[in-house]
């Protein structure tokens, strides 16, 4: 009776412990699988006139237009999102601890880390390219800045939480130090606080770039895509994500070996950033 | 400071210090209010975003009414739109996204925290992270490329000749002739078409394993290690610590994660929008094509106008209201956990 109890108990061990093994082998072959797509079909389609050529001239074109438009774009993202993301996580880690303001914004900017980036696409569109027409003589028009300001509000929840959770691993003496000489409050946030957390908030913004990197969504209704090259903010302005969109969906193989390439050059950026982000600085960075 | 000022200071210098106390706490209030303002902006995106798209839905919802949640047309050529397809499609790969990610998580979560030895576990926890940094357009390149082939291969010609009414090899199942309404949820007009409710959730599920394992694995990690040993010391095995200990222990958080994978699958655009199919036709299947909010809009909304660029507006609101709540009660459940560590 109780031999048959303790090999059932057993059996149900070994059951259990190979399933999570047989768990964890497909979460592998999936990332491996993904990830050797990506890089042998990418490969294949890799050639210099990527870089040196336009999307305008389709099959034999490159997408050169689209990685200066993806630049330009993730910067005005990254030098927008910077300065108020750092200011809010250092409201949140300095200035919210008697108010009940705080802990409100810290949860908010939980969940809009995590909101679907095709609505913050769509309120950009509604507060920035609708308006656009007052502007222009009533013509509508999509801009890089509006793509700017689309990858921003994808950035700014990802550099708020990092700002704010590096202030709070600032030990509390450098304040009372820098207090009881008689700095005043923002001098010691400015030149003491942000300073000595300065590693961890850089991670930050890298894994924000890396995340904004790849959206493709938000940048439909606001960047909306272009096939020359264009140096203009005011412009519309193409991005890799969005040609790659654009190519995966054409009929023609040819255009779709172009995707892959992107697909190629795009995952290897965004890997590479968030490799650098984890490992060049080697600070413990939760990014759920 | 002022107390070790003497009478005999001058008093130029002591105006002097005061008007230097007076600036600093000035810049020190201007200060505070600028950052307070940027912080206000978080709050002000989510609001705004709610807000934007209810104020250019309402059309729509003025228009269409109630019916707008329960009509099934959805036909730009004569101006009728409902919402239901587009939410059916929503639910539909969300929920084949848990069906299959919550099982493998839980499993990933189990082996990298209890089985795996210590020198494998920093390798397999950072490879699967890497999964969540892949942007999901290539998920959805390599789901329309790849894995809806590879479905409609040899997923879909299995499934159906096992639970749909009319399989391609032509003999019935026992399970349909038994089982009522089964073969409702396979049907499918096109047995080797790959695109579809059950493909485009499968590469959710993909996607949102790496987001729900790691919210499972740091929860299971706080459960206390003497707790884990007295069981270990009764004679449990390790699945039953697991089960009776861990998993209870934790079950709270455990629930938040899987909330916050749910909350990423239905705001997902990029990996559904190819793999759906984008058709507006209801039905029970998850072999059928279909559509989800987000892939109706991003196919869309470039071209639409008046009433239809409404609808699409309202169907983004419901979108953000539904993931809202969701990813609120995700954060709700996984802050639980932390009040019990005592943080």
């Amino acid at each position: 009776m109780s031999t048959s109890l303790y090999t059932r108990r057993r059996v149900k061990n070994i059951v259990a412990m190979t399933l999570s093994m047989l768990a964890t082998a497909i979460g592998l072959l999936f990332l491996a699988w993904i990830l050797w797509e990506t890089l042998s079909q990418g490969l294949a389609g890799l050639k210099p006139q990527l870089f040196t050529k336009i999307t305008a001239y389709r099959e034999e074109g490159g997408l050169a237009n689209a990685m200066v438009g993806s630049l330009i774009l993730n910067v005005l993202g990254i030098l927008i999102a910077t300065p108020i993301g750092v200011a809010a996580g250092t409201w949140l880690a300095e200035y919210s601890l008697r108010s009940k303001l705080g802990p409100t914004i810290r949860f908010l900017n939980d969940i809009l880390l995590s909101a679907p980036s095709i609505v913050l696409g769509l309120f950009v569109y509604t507060i920035v390219v609708l308006p656009s027409k007052y502007l222009t003589d009533g013509e509508v028009t999509f801009s890089g800045i509006a793509g700017g300001i689309a990858l921003a509000l994808i950035a700014l929840p990802v550099i708020v939480r990092t700002t704010d959770e590096m202030l709070r691993l600032v030990p509390g003496t450098l304040r009372e130090a820098a207090l009881s000489l008689g700095v005043p409050q923002w001098k010691l946030t400015m030149q003491i606080l942000v300073r000595s957390a300065r590693s961890g908030i850089v991670t930050g913004i890298l894994l924000a770039l890396a995340r904004i990197s790849g959206e493709t969504a938000p940048l439909l209704f606001t960047a909306f895509g272009n096939n020359f090259m264009t140096f203009n903010p005011l412009d519309k302005m193409p991005s890799l994500p969005q040609v790659i969109y654009e190519y995966t969906k054409d009929p023609s193989p040819d255009i779709n070996v172009l995707a892959w390439a992107g697909a190629f050059v795009l995952t290897m950026f965004v890997l590479a950033l968030s490799l650098i982000a984890r490992f060049a600085f080697r600070s413990k960075v939760s990014h759920d | 400071m002022h107390a070790t000022v003497s009478n005999d200071v001058p008093s130029a210098e002591r105006t002097a210090e005061a008007a230097r106390n007076a600036k600093d706490t000035r810049d020190d209030r201007i200060f505070g209010w600028v950052l307070k303002a940027c912080a206000l902006l978080v709050l002000l995106a989510l609001v705004g975003a709610a807000g934007s798209t209810l104020w250019l839905g309402w059309d729509a919802f003025h228009t269409f009414g109630f019916g707008f949640l329960t009509s099934a047309t959805w036909d730009p050529s004569n101006d009728q739109y409902g919402a239901l397809v587009p939410i059916m499609g929503t639910v539909g790969t969300a929920f084949i996204a848990l069906l299959f990610a919550v099982p493998v998580s839980f499993g990933i979560a189990l082996f990298l925290t209890e089985i795996a030895p210590q020198w494998l576990r920093g390798p397999v926890s950072s490879a699967i992270e890497l999964l969540a940094g892949i942007p999901s357009i290539i998920y959805g390149m390599w789901g329309l490329f790849i894995f809806a082939p590879f479905v409609a291969e040899h997923v879909k010609p299995w499934l159906m000749n096992n639970f749909s009414a009319d399989p391609p090899d032509g003999q019935v199942s026992w399970l349909v002739q038994h089982v009522p309404w089964i073969a409702r949820f396979f049907s499918s007009e096109y047995p080797f078409f790959g695109a579809g409710v059950f493909t485009a959730g499968l590469v959710l599920a993909v996607m949102i394993i790496p987001f729900i394992s790691s919210v499972m694995r740091e929860v299971f990690q706080t459960v206390p290690t003497r707790l884990k040993e007295s069981a270990y010391a009764l004679g449990s095995s390790t699945w039953e610590v697991v089960w009776d200990i861990v998993v209870p222990y934790t079950r709270t958080a455990v629930i938040g994660g899987i909330f916050l994978g749910l909350g990423r699958a239905l705001g997902e655009t990029m990996a559904v929008a190819f793999v759906l199919g984008n058709t507006f036709k209801f039905s029970w299947s998850f072999l059928e094509t279909g559509s989800s909010i987000a892939s109706t809009i991003a196919n869309q909304f470039g071209e639409a106008q008046g009433l239809q660029r409404s609808s699409l507006m309202a169907i983004a609101f419901l979108l953000f209201v539904v993931t809202f709540i969701v990813l609120l009660i995700a954060r709700l459940m996984l802050r639980r956990l932390k009040t019990k560590e005592g943080k």
